[in-house]
């Protein structure tokens, strides 16, 4: 497009040869040499324009005046540290902040997963939505069918894990256990580090005795042994070989934090033991995930699916009664395991996204503040002949030049503080594991940065292009005293300012009360100066090996640990349940979820509803403090010699005998079986699953009569956390040597932990709901000053004629609490629609709950008045002889 | 400022201007300023008669419309250039008839196909202008 430059020179010479050509030619005329001259001047008209617009045209001259900017811009923000540091400051802090929560959402909700084809991976959720049951589990024939469905690549279920015994070391261990099918590898595409996967072909009936391990478990446990490889491992005593070690830094797809560090993998067909038989109607398979065969889509896939399953309930009408509805939903993976931490993350992206927003409108206010001081500069350059756009260029270079230092410095406080912060993130958020700073993280940076210039350089530089000439010129000396239309626009950047801080403190008020309520619920038991430490009773391959196969067997050892455990120091009191009887203490997957029949009530639908048990002890209650409300605890006698006994909580009696009295009734939780367990006492509704939600119907077996494997102890008493876990192992390891004792906690840091996640959200967004608050005191402040500073003549003169300074300082806070209260206003309005938007994350408190709202809105008036007393004090006591001296 | 050359760049005399341009007889009329964007045309349209150096263009320009028009020789340059750079006119130095070097362009054929296309946007405009002048005397 360009051709050749001319040369400056070139077009020098022609200019010239026209003036001689014109002079000439007046000559020709009759003028003398000096009109002729002049005249061929004056018709040319101005020069030095002429010549500008030649070198105008022949450069790309928005790079040139881009580099005068920003040099001229560096130069200005030198010579106002104090004003660069605190601009920079606030918007490193807001990028910062910013960022990082950002990063948490980009690893949790944008980052693919880490597997090839992340996209063609789902979970697979079996539904009954005909008697409101979810997430029901799969069996063992679905899956084949499934499988050859054409839908899937792989359709990979997993029968459950949570623990397995590592025996062989020097001492019984505990590993984290995770069983699936042969396919679960391919299924997810990762090959191990060394060795092989398991064969996705495999048909093996029960367990191919073949073990994957993590490379933590390999460094750890295995020192790093290189011939790992075919050595063999007993897990819950039986042989297995390994196969293969998976890479460092390979986590399962998981939403517990449990979930995703397995250190054990070993595959099943799940056709034979110790898997119950293959039935249909046995869900036994608790989760499934799925790989869709290529270019198939999560939405077509479903489409299809829902056929396939048609076409089974109608050829297996038995298995399926039509009540059920029996449905399989197929759910991204991604989405199933990020699950309800979508909602707070996206708060708190809203949240720190505020924040930064008031950080920039504090910046702005600070820059119109700067620009009316230099307002007399910038008239002069228009004077000049500066284009009023090359102006506002300058004004907008210099914001950019700060947001884009503000950027710099948040990234590098993130990056100085990354350690720290990954510290106080909880570590059950989902893919915990995978939040860094990365590419997409550094540019999100840096565009916020831009956008966060553009805003508040904004004002400054639209005010800048509106200057009226005359009358800032005729200032003299001192160039402070900004347009009214510059007031006007402070004004609305405090009240934007007052309003946005009130949207943020309301919602960390809501957050903050509603967490002070479940702080405050009453859970139904007590979990002061109780510990809770688990074991795993192996569950061999062949039911012939195992020694507490029967609950009978089991009750022996059982009694034995309570025996032994109650010689440890400290403990005054011993009960023994299952994981599930851990309050607050487990995963979903752990609640053992069984099919209820009552007897005397037909089963209306055919398939019966489910509820979950708990096998406990008959001291558990009491350790507990659950009160009970009838009939009876369980006692020692409540054996397999006696019949099946079960204490239900008030919340299955309202369900299943609203009107019945409870005591003597008979329930079953295997269709299959004979016998009736009948009911002996209800106990008081506790909030065992979590804090949060209402107590669910529940059943408590007697540990002497139904085995468990997954077992806790509790203690309670003056207890040493360090000590009794030591100790209590002894004890259990002299019962039985082979059985690992792990997972100690004390009951009341589990209800915590159960909260961790409320509670880092809730103290994020109060952080935040802080430092705005904070950022508004000070833009109104600053207001006030400035005000202050601008009319300090005129108070003068009032003082001098004899006004009130209480007067005076009721007139200064009455604009300013006009400010805080139109920003209230508006930020009530605002908070109404935020709240309702937050209604799922809150707990116990109504999104319009008035007490929130009326001492959040105080709270924030009291500081405007604050920030508003402190310069208007100034002011007052200014001496009317200064004051009109002033100017 | 990132396009220049275009249209709305005012290529005329403004009128508040405290000088005027020199006429070689004294002044008894006022002139037209010329209409924005209407130079580069009258540039174009000169130079049909063959190549022209810049102080050439600028006194047809004037006698050609009989002293009416004013054109600010300085004003012609930028002009020139711009029409250059698009390649509607070339430019060379030459000898002029009072022997002095002096810069010649002419039209090249992209300039002539420009100059038909805005000669008919004009007459059509003008014809439109004065039809509706026309209406509103009648």
């Amino acid at each position: 497009m360009f051709q050749r430059k001319r040369k400056r020179s070139d077009f020098d010479a022609e200019i010239e040869a026209h003036l001689q050509l014109e002079k000439e030619r007046l000559r020709e005329q009759g003028l003398s040499e000096q009109d002729a001259e002049t005249a061929a001047r004056q018709a040319f008209g101005n020069l030095t324009r002429a010549e500008e617009r030649f070198y105008e045209s022949g450069r790309a001259l928005w790079w040139d005046h881009l580099c005068q900017d920003v040099r001229y811009g560096l130069r200005m923000l030198r010579r106002s540290p104090g004003f660069t540091a605190i601009a920079v400051l606030t918007i490193a802090l807001g990028i910062g902040a910013t960022t990082a929560i950002f990063s948490i959402v980009d690893a949790t909700l944008l980052h693919p997963l880490p597997y090839p084809h992340p996209e063609q991976l789902v979970s697979v959720v079996d539904d009954f939505p005909g008697v409101g049951a979810e997430n029901v589990g799969m069996s063992v024939p679905e899956w084949h069918d499934l499988e050859h469905s054409g839908i899937f690549q792989y359709v990979s279920p997993m029968g459950g894990g949570g623990s397995v015994n590592l025996t062989g070391g020097s001492q019984p261990a505990r590993a984290s256990f995770l069983s699936e099918s042969p396919n679960y590898f391919a299924t997810l595409g990762v090959k191990p580090e060394l060795g092989r996967a398991f064969d996705p072909e495999d048909k093996t009936p029960g367990f191919t005795l073949e073990a994957l391990i993590s490379d933590g478990l390999w460094r750890g446990a295995f020192g790093s042994d290189p011939n790992i490889l075919g050595k063999s491992l007993r897990l819950d005593n039986d042989l297995y070989r390994v196969i293969g070690v998976m890479p460092p830094g390979y986590h399962d797809p998981g939403q517990m934090v449990e979930e995703r560090n397995t250190e054990v993998w070993a595959a099943a067909g799940f056709a034979g033991p110790p898997a119950p038989p293959p039935l249909r109607e046995s869900h036994f398979l608790v989760e499934a995930i799925a790989r869709l065969a290529p270019g198939l889509s999560v939405r077509e896939a479903q489409s299809r699916l829902d056929v396939f399953v048609a076409g089974l309930q109608k050829q297996y009408p038995e298995d399926y009664p039509a009540q059920n509805a029996w449905k399989v939903r197929l759910v991204p993976l991604q989405e199933s395991l990020v699950g309800n931490v979508r909602e707070s993350l996206i708060l708190l992206l809203g949240a720190v996204a505020l924040v930064l927003l008031i950080g920039c409108v504090n910046v702005a206010n600070l820059m119109l503040a700067r620009a009316s001081a230099r307002g007399r500069e910038m008239a002069v350059r228009q004077a000049l002949g500066a284009a009023r756009s090359r102006l506002m260029g300058q004004l907008l270079t210099e914001s950019l030049l700060l947001s884009v230092a503000g950027g710099i410095g948040g990234l590098a406080i993130l990056f100085c503080t990354r350690r720290f912060l990954l510290q106080i993130l909880p570590e059950s958020l989902p893919r915990f594991n995978e939040v860094s700073i990365n590419w997409t993280v550094l540019l999100f940076a840096l565009g916020t940065s831009l956008v966060a210039g553009a805003i508040f350089g904004l004002a400054p530089a639209l005010h800048a292009g509106r200057v009226d000439l005359v009358p800032m010129l005729k200032q003299e000396g001192r160039g402070s005293t900004g347009s009214a239309e510059q007031a006007r626009t402070r004004r609305a950047l405090v009240v934007t300012e007052f309003a946005l801080s009130l949207v943020l403190m309301i919602a960390a008020g809501l957050l903050l009360h509603s967490f002070w309520d479940l702080l405050n619920v009453r859970p139904g038991f007590n979990p002061q100066n109780v510990m809770a430490v688990r074991m795993w009773l192996p569950i061999p391959n062949d039911p012939d090996t195992d020694p507490y196969r029967t609950a009978a067997q089991e009750s022996v050892l059982v009694r034995e640990l309570l025996r032994r455990g109650k010689t440890v120091p400290g403990v005054e009191e011993i009960a023994i349940g299952d994981l599930a009887a851990v309050p607050l203490g487990h995963g979903r997957n752990d609640l053992n979820t069984t099919p209820l029949i009552l007897e005397g009530q037909e089963i209306r639908s055919g398939q019966p509803p489910t509820i979950s048990h708990s096998i406990v002890t008959p001291e558990y209650f009491h350790l507990l403090g659950m009160a009970v409300l009838r009939g009876r605890a369980f006692n020692d006698s409540d054996d397999d010699k006696h019949p099946a006994a079960a204490v239900i909580n008030e919340a299955f009696a309202r369900t299943y005998w609203p009107n019945d009295d409870p005591l003597g009734k008979r329930l079953k939780t295997d269709p299959a079986s004979p016998d009736w367990i009948t009911v002996v006492g209800v106990i008081a509704d506790a909030r065992t699953e979590s804090l949060a939600e209402e107590t669910v119907a529940q059943v408590y077996l007697s540990s002497y009569q139904r085995r468990a494997k997954d077992l806790a102890i509790f203690l309670r008493g003056r207890l040493d956390p360090a000590a009794v876990p030591v100790q209590l192992r002894a004890q259990v390891q002299s019962a039985d040597p082979e059985l690992p004792v792990f997972g100690a906690q004390m009951l009341s840091e589990g209800v915590s932990e159960s909260l961790a996640e409320r509670r880092f959200s809730m103290e994020m967004v109060a952080l935040f709901a802080l430092t705005a608050l904070l950022l508004a005191g000070l833009g109104i402040y600053g207001v006030i000053s400035y005000i202050v500073s601008e009319r300090t003549h005129e108070i003068g003169i009032r003082l001098a004629l004899g006004a009130q300074r209480a007067n005076i300082l009721r007139m200064l806070l009455r604009q300013g609490l006009g400010l805080a209260l139109g920003g209230a206003a508006v930020g009530l309005v605002c908070s109404v629609i935020v709240s309702y938007l937050m209604a799922g994350l809150l707990y116990g408190v109504r999104p319009m709950d008035p007490l929130t709202f009326a001492s959040v809105a105080l709270l924030l008036v009291g500081v405007a008045v604050l920030a508003c007393y402190i310069p208007a004090r100034r002011a007052i006591r200014v001496d009317p002889l200064v004051a009109l001296r002033y100017e | 400022m990132i396009g220049e050359g275009c249209w709305s760049q005012v290529d005329i005399l403004p009128g508040t201007a405290a000088y005027s341009g020199y006429m070689s007889t004294q002044q008894s009329r006022e002139r037209l300023e010329l209409l924005q964007g209407t130079l580069d045309l009258l540039i174009l349209r000169t130079l049909i008669f063959g190549s022209q150096h810049g102080q050439g263009i600028a006194r047809a320009i004037q006698q050609t419309s009989d002293e009416e028009l004013l054109v600010e020789h300085g004003a012609l340059y930028p002009a020139l250039q711009r029409l250059e750079q698009r390649e509607w006119i070339s430019a060379k130095w030459g000898v002029s008839a009072n022997n002095r070097k002096a810069r010649f362009y002419s039209l090249t054929s992209a300039g002539r196909k420009q100059l038909a296309k805005e000669t008919t946007k004009w007459n059509r405009l003008s014809a439109a202008i004065a039809r509706i002048l026309a209406a509103e005397e009648a």
